[in-house]
Order: structure tokens, then sequence, then C-alpha cells
């Protein structure tokens, strides 16, 4: 919990007579007041459907909604206004889905997002589908037009549950008020429960004002949701023979490596039978990328010894991975001469996009002990393993930054890593820089990569900002890497890191362009920058001030290192304005649909 | 901008032999097979509520499945309902479909059936009535009923499995369509062989059986 914790609002510390000593400005002592507060609170039955929504929250263990009020979701935040869940107020309501995904992330436990009706559901839809693709724990509550309206196109009326039937996991119209604390507790469970992922209920105004005694029902998934946690014994004793008798057998861990939290068992694993390690964007700190197996990321602009490893390997252990096209390239040069092992909680993801020849249906850590357990002798792989360390020497990662030149935005990643701590949280945006911040930091932490990798959200840095600085430790800081395209999309969350400081340090890599659309044009657009040319970028640094945050400026090599420490040693949300090589572009890069063994070192060679 | 990394370029790398199908299975190069699509009958037993529907005819065009027809219907017991779809679609995407189909948190169970179930539609063919003793003929012959007639025209309504409904519609235009209405398949598996089973849910079953078997086609 971060320092903001302590910032109980006067209002809370006045309607709860027994919490107000605990209520002190320390960190310490606020989880064990929510404790006292949660054990006063459901003393009081509830009386009305609201009521029994922030109930089914706090039982949850709900410690903070990020929202925006609005018309249809009042009677919930009327509720709110009497519990210790802490809301969080938005700017807009993409970023509180947002940052809900980000604390879902970061804490493992789905984040809560609130909106209104119509535009606020809609609002949210952007940061629901980005949950959705990238499998976080995230519970969204929406408001509705009352239920005698609905249908009738009333007053900020969307069909909500329609809207976002493809994006979650599961959504509820709820239409009763005895039931409504029972949806939302059911939510909670499934969003976390197996293969993680965003819910929503949908709350139309006269069932959360209408009148209930009933309590809501502890969180429990419906029976007919099933999930399997353990594979199948005999297939995973013919994946443990295939990985015996491999000589070139890599493990790709994926995001669901992170979320079963299987990065232990990954490592034990990896480590006793001496196999090298790639992980996917998602799968990022699920092994530490200092260790001499790790290949690091593959991909689109993976490295290029992951991409060699993978295209060359025979036996291909995949772990909660999806094998997304970013990852995969053309399907038919992917990993052609392996065997694939596919370790997964969801069976539709077993042969959706790569054929599993062993399909292990089952939780990743699970299934990676029964591995484990049924894997006797190392693969004999020591020239497969020289062969990747040659890789790495040939296809190193290295960029050149001679004084004379702009600054070279890898420069700038690699000093915000040096200024950190290794468990410092990364967040991004979605572009060049993303890419940059996937290349050049080092991560060795699960949990602390946090970014927007299925649906590619720009805006999504800092807002997830936010929501990872609520759920992260206090000695962890949060370093929003972000483009300019990207941080301009959501930039008025500033507001609300400034009123509720958040100790956030956001470095915006400017180029005053669309940079990753501008690579494009060059590379397959004969250089023609439609819409991709952001001249007109207004000066960061001062808009931080502007909002009240503290703003700094890079541009040059001189400032670097002092400004990122004086940035991160700030006490509160800070912008640096890094004003980057405008042409610096991000290699290596697989042409979208190549071949991963083919990837580009320079633009010459797409 | 000519700048990037250094390394041996493209040419000058190694690249594997194999290669993969557009399903994803790894193929002998020479050969390039792929796997043909073939129609068959899905049956889900999924909660009768609102919205069921919607889910799983929404995840059919999100996903791009090549569905032929859906049905639901009420079952033996009110609080279900059973879904029956014709899908068209290469083996691994009849998986997928199963798959995709189990994820859905009110379907209770999905189960592809047996080549030799009994499916059955219904059409309404309504014809121009100028020979009704030919109509009611042919109409006898296809063990259809007349179920509305008026000096122009003549309703009739015929059972049965695809192939029957095509054939009467075939031998009916020869009096002039004017409107036909036709049901999708609807299906059980014979004797007692539970078409979708509560029990049968288990859904990693199907996910862990990767052998794909071409089964007949149904009618």
């Amino acid at each position: 919990m971060s320092e903001r914790a302590a910032k109980v609002t006067p209002e809370e510390e006045q309607d709860d007579d027994q919490i107000t000593d605990s209520a002190a400005p320390d960190a310490a002592t606020e989880s064990e007041s929510t404790t006292d507060a949660d054990a006063e609170t459901t003393t009081e039955p509830v009386t009305s459907g609201a009521e029994a929504v922030v109930r089914a929250l706090e039982n949850a263990g709900v410690e903070y909604a990020f929202g925006v009020q609005g018309g249809a979701i009042m009677p919930v935040y009327d509720a709110l206004y009497d519990s210790d869940i802490y809301h969080v107020t938005m700017a807009h309501e993409q970023g509180a889905a947002h940052a809900a995904d980000a604390y879902g992330i970061v804490s493992g436990e789905p984040g809560v997002c609130l909106a209104t009706s119509g535009p606020g559901a809609t609002n949210l839809v952007t940061g629901i589908a980005d949950a959705d693709m990238d499998s976080d724990p995230m519970v969204a509550l929406t408001g509705q037009v009352p239920t005698e309206f609905v249908g009738n196109d009333a007053f900020q009326e969307t069909d909500t549950t329609g809207v976002t039937t493809p994006i979650t996991k599961d959504n509820t119209f709820s239409s009763d008020s005895d039931r409504v604390g029972s949806d939302v507790s059911e939510a909670f469970a499934l969003a976390r429960e197996g293969r993680p992922g965003p819910t929503l209920v949908d709350l139309p105004k006269d069932v959360t004002k209408g009148e209930t005694d009933r309590e809501p029902d502890a969180p429990k998934v419906p029976d007919t949701y099933r999930v399997q946690e353990r594979a199948d014994p005999e297939i995973v004793d013919a994946a443990a023979e295939r990985i015996e008798t491999s000589n070139k057998p890599v493990m790709l861990l994926g995001g669901g490596v992170i979320k079963g939290e299987a990065s232990e068992a990954c490592r034990e694993f990896a480590i006793e039978h001496e196999i090298p390690v790639i992980t996917t964007m998602p799968g990022i700190g699920a092994f530490p990328e200092d260790h001499e197996l790790s290949l690091e990321m593959a991909g689109m602009h993976g490295t290029g010894y992951a991409n060699m490893a993978i295209t060359h390997c025979d036996t291909l252990i995949g772990i909660g991975t999806r094998f997304d096209d970013r990852l995969t390239g053309g399907i038919e040069t992917f990993a052609p001469d392996a065997e694939v092992i596919h370790v997964d909680i969801d069976p539709a993801e077993i042969s959706k996009n790569i054929h599993a020849d062993y399909p292990l249906v089952g939780d990743a850590e699970t299934v990676v002990e029964q591995l484990a357990d049924a894997v006797d002798a190392s693969p004999e792989a020591k020239k497969w393993r020289a062969q990747c360390q040659q890789w790495k020497s040939d296809y190193s990662m290295a960029y050149e930054a001679p004084e004379d030149e702009p600054v070279q935005p890898e420069f700038v990643v690699e000093a915000l890593d040096e200024a950190t701590s290794d468990r410092a949280i990364v967040t991004t945006g979605v572009g060049q820089h993303q890419m940059w911040a996937c290349q050049y930091w080092t991560y060795t932490e699960p949990r602390t990569w946090v970014s927007s990798h299925g649906l590619g959200a720009m805006g999504y840095g800092l807002p997830s900002a936010i929501g990872a600085r609520l759920a992260a430790d206090d000695d962890q800081e949060v370093v929003c890497i972000d483009g300019d395209g990207s941080f301009l999309m959501t930039l008025q969350g500033l507001s609300v890191a400034v009123r509720e400081n958040l100790d956030i340090t956001v470095a915006v890599l400017n180029n005053e362009y669309i940079g990753m659309v501008r690579q494009w044009q060059d590379a397959f657009f004969e250089g023609r920058h439609s819409a991709s040319d952001y001249h007109w970028m207004p000066e960061f640094d001062k808009l931080a001030e502007a909002f009240g945050a503290a703003g700094f400026r890079i541009d040059d090599y001189d400032d670097v290192a002092e400004t990122i420490e004086e940035a991160i040693a700030y006490d509160g949300p800070s912008v640096i304005d890094v004003h980057i090589d405008p042409d610096a572009n991000v290699y290596p890069m697989v042409p979208s649909g190549g071949d991963n063994g083919q990837f580009a070192l320079t633009e010459d060679q797409l | 901008m000519k700048r990037g990394l250094e390394g041996p370029s493209p040419e000058e790398r190694p690249t594997p032999r194999g290669r993969r199908n557009k399903q994803g299975i790894r193929i002998d190069p020479e050969v390039e097979a792929t796997y043909e699509p073939r129609r068959t009958v899905i049956s889900a037993l999924v909660e009768h509520e609102p919205g069921v529907l919607s889910d799983v005819s929404g995840l059919f065009s999100r996903r791009q499945f090549n569905i032929e027809s859906l049905t639901v219907g009420p079952t033996e017991d009110e609080d279900l309902a059973r879904i029956t779809i014709v899908v068209e679609e290469p083996d691994p995407g009849i998986d997928q479909v199963e798959k995709q189909l189990r994820k859905l948190v009110p379907v209770i169970s999905v189960r592809e059936l047996e080549p030799d179930a009994m499916r059955r539609e219904l059409a309404l063919i309504k014809v121009n009535a100028d020979r009704p003793a030919e109509v009611a003929a042919v109409a006898d012959m296809y063990d259809g009923e007349t179920v509305d007639s008026s000096p122009e025209t003549a309703t009739i309504e015929v059972t049965g499995a695809r192939q029957k409904i095509e054939a009467a519609i075939d031998t009916f235009s020869q009096f002039g369509i004017r409107e036909i209405s036709r049901t999708g398949t609807t299906a059980l598996a014979r004797g007692t062989d539970q078409t979708a089973a509560p029990e049968a849910a288990q859904p990693a079953d199907g996910a862990n059986q990767e052998t794909y078997t071409q089964t007949a086609n149904d009618d």
C-alpha cells in the first residue's frame, strides 16, 4: 500500500467513530483499521441493493475502486460513502478501467472499476477489452437506467451487457435487489478463478435503490464453471519423456505463468534441467532476464537470440501462452521442427493457433510441478545451450549513443533501470517506447511489468501507473515509460496522481511522432508520414507543472542521469519530457506474418 | 536512418526445413496437408436464461465459425435449454467450437453427435394450388401434411432429415413455390446414449484428446 492509503478522508473518519483513532497517517496501521472496519460494518445489515453491492466488494477484500460518478450509478456511490473502500475518482473512465487492470496485474486480485450507464460504460470498454485480451482479473460495475426504461433508448442508456459480451469472461444484467449483491460476489469469483479475466455487472438504478435485507452470498463460481487443476498424468509422462530425450529444448513462459504464480516452479525446472528460457511479452518477469539461461522475449520485437532459439528448437514447452501472432509471426514457420508441449488452464487455448503434441490442461504451477516430478533425466543439450549463447553474442542488444547525437531512447530506458531497484514496476503505453522498455530494461521479478499486450491500447501507461502504485509495496518505485502520442491520450490522469499524491515517475520518450506508425510507414509505405507526425506536441514538463506535478526535461546526454535521479527522488508524480532521437526505430523486427528466424536488424533487411 | 543492430543478416542464418500448416500442425513440407471442412452437429445443454442464445450466436460470429444452422428450444428440464448447431469446419475448427462453447459460463455441456444421431428439421412450403391433387400427392410422398390451404395456395409441413426436405422442396418447385420457412436442424443421440448430459461436462476431456477422427457426413 502506498503513502496515499493514509489519506483517509475526513468524512470517512467521522462516519465511523470506532476507527477514527486507527486511521492514523501511517500505512502499517491502515490495514488493521480496514480489518476493524470490516468487522464493524458487517454487523450492520444491508438495506438496499446498492449496500449489498458494496458489502459484496467488502467481503471480497476490496481496498480500492477506480471510477467516475454519474446518474445511474449514484446509489452505489452513495453506499460507498459509508464504506472503508477507498474510491479513486478518475478523470476518465478509460483510466478507471486501466487502473483497475494494472491493480489486478500487480496484486493478483481483481481490480474494481465503476462507471455510470451509457457513456460511462462505453468509456470503460477499452480497458475491459484490454483486460480480456491479457486475462487480467477485473470486476467492472456499471450503472444502468431503471429497469422500466431499459430497451426504450432512455437517457444515457446503452446495452452494456450486449456491448461487453465479446470482451468479458462473463457479464450479468442484475435485475433483482435481492440478488444484486450475490451477482457481484459471483463476478468476483469468476474474475479470478481459473483463467482470470474481466467480469461485469450491470446495475439498473431501481435495483440498486431497491430495498433488500439480503446479504450477498460468499464469492463462488457457478456450478457450470469448472477448472481442471491437474493435467492428465499419461500426457505428463509422455511430455516428460519428450523433454528427457530432446536435444534442443526451450521453455516459453507466457503471462499465465505469472498469473498462475508459477514463476518459481518454472525457474526451478529450467535451472535444474538447464533449459533455455524465452518469455512472451506478458510473460516478462517470469524468469530473471539476467540469468544465463534467459533469452528474454521472442516475437515481432523480441531479441534475435530468442527468435533464433524458438525457430530452431526441437521441443517447445509453452506455459500459459496463447501463441499470439505477435509472438509466432507466420504460423508456417513458427518452431517448425518442434514438438509442442502446451500447458494452459484454458482448454480452448490448446491447439487454437499452434497444434499441441502434448496438451497439458491445468494450473500452471501444478502442472509444472507434475512435470518436474515426471522428468528424471535432464536433456542432453550442451551443444544447444552453447548455440544459444553464440546467438546471444551474435545478435546482442546493443545500440550506439554518440554524444553529439540526440538522446537515444535505449539509453534512457537503461538509465531508468539503473536508477531504480530490481522490484521497480514499469508500466507503459503502446508503441516504440513500449518495445524499448521490453528490450532494454532487465526484468527479474514477476508482476513488475505492466503493459497492454494483446489489445495494444495507447493511453494505457499513466492510468496503469496509478493502479500499479496503489497495489505496489511502498518501497517499489513505479516508473511509467510512455510515448508522446500514448501519453497525450490519457494525460488527464495526472490530475488524479496529483490529488492522490502518488509517487510515480513518468518518462515520456518524446519523438513528436506516433513512432511505431512512423517506423512502419518508413518500412512499408514509402516513408509517407500520413497523420503520424505530431510536431504540435505540448511541452510535457510544463503541462505536468500546470497539473501540480513536477516537470523535468531532458535534451541531451548530460541531463539524463541527474534528471532521472531527481524525478525519481521527487515524492509525488513527476513527468520527464525526454526529447529523444526522432529517427530512432525499434529493432530487431519480424514483419507481421513473417518468419521469426528472419528478423531484420536494420531497415534495409525488411 | 540505416541504423539497426549488428549480426549475420537473414540470408546468412540457418533456416529449419520443417513447416506447419495453417492450423498450426507440423506437416511434411512436400505434402502440405490441411484438414478439409466437414459438416457436423454439435449439441449444447445450457441454462435456460436470457442472453444465452446471443452469447452463443455472438461467439460464432466473432470467431468466424462457419455455421449452417442454430436452433434452440426447451428440454425435459424447464431450467435447461438445448442448442443444436450445425457447423462446417475442419477438424481443428470443430474442436475449437466445442471448447469455446464450453467456456461460456451458462453452458453446461457440449458434445459433437455421432453420425448416426437422429437429426430433423421442419419446413413450411407454400406453393401455388393450381393442381391441388398433385400437391396432395407430393405431400403424401414426403409424409407431409397440408396445414393451410386457400383457393390459390397450399402450405405443407414437412419434417425430416435435411436431404428429405431438400428433395421435397425440389419436387414442390414444379407447382411454383411462393414462400419457404425452414427451421435449422435439431438432433438427439440414438438409444440410451445421452446427447449432452451434465456428467459429460468435464471441459478438459475433449481438450486432452487431440486425435482428429474423420466421421462420416451426416445426411
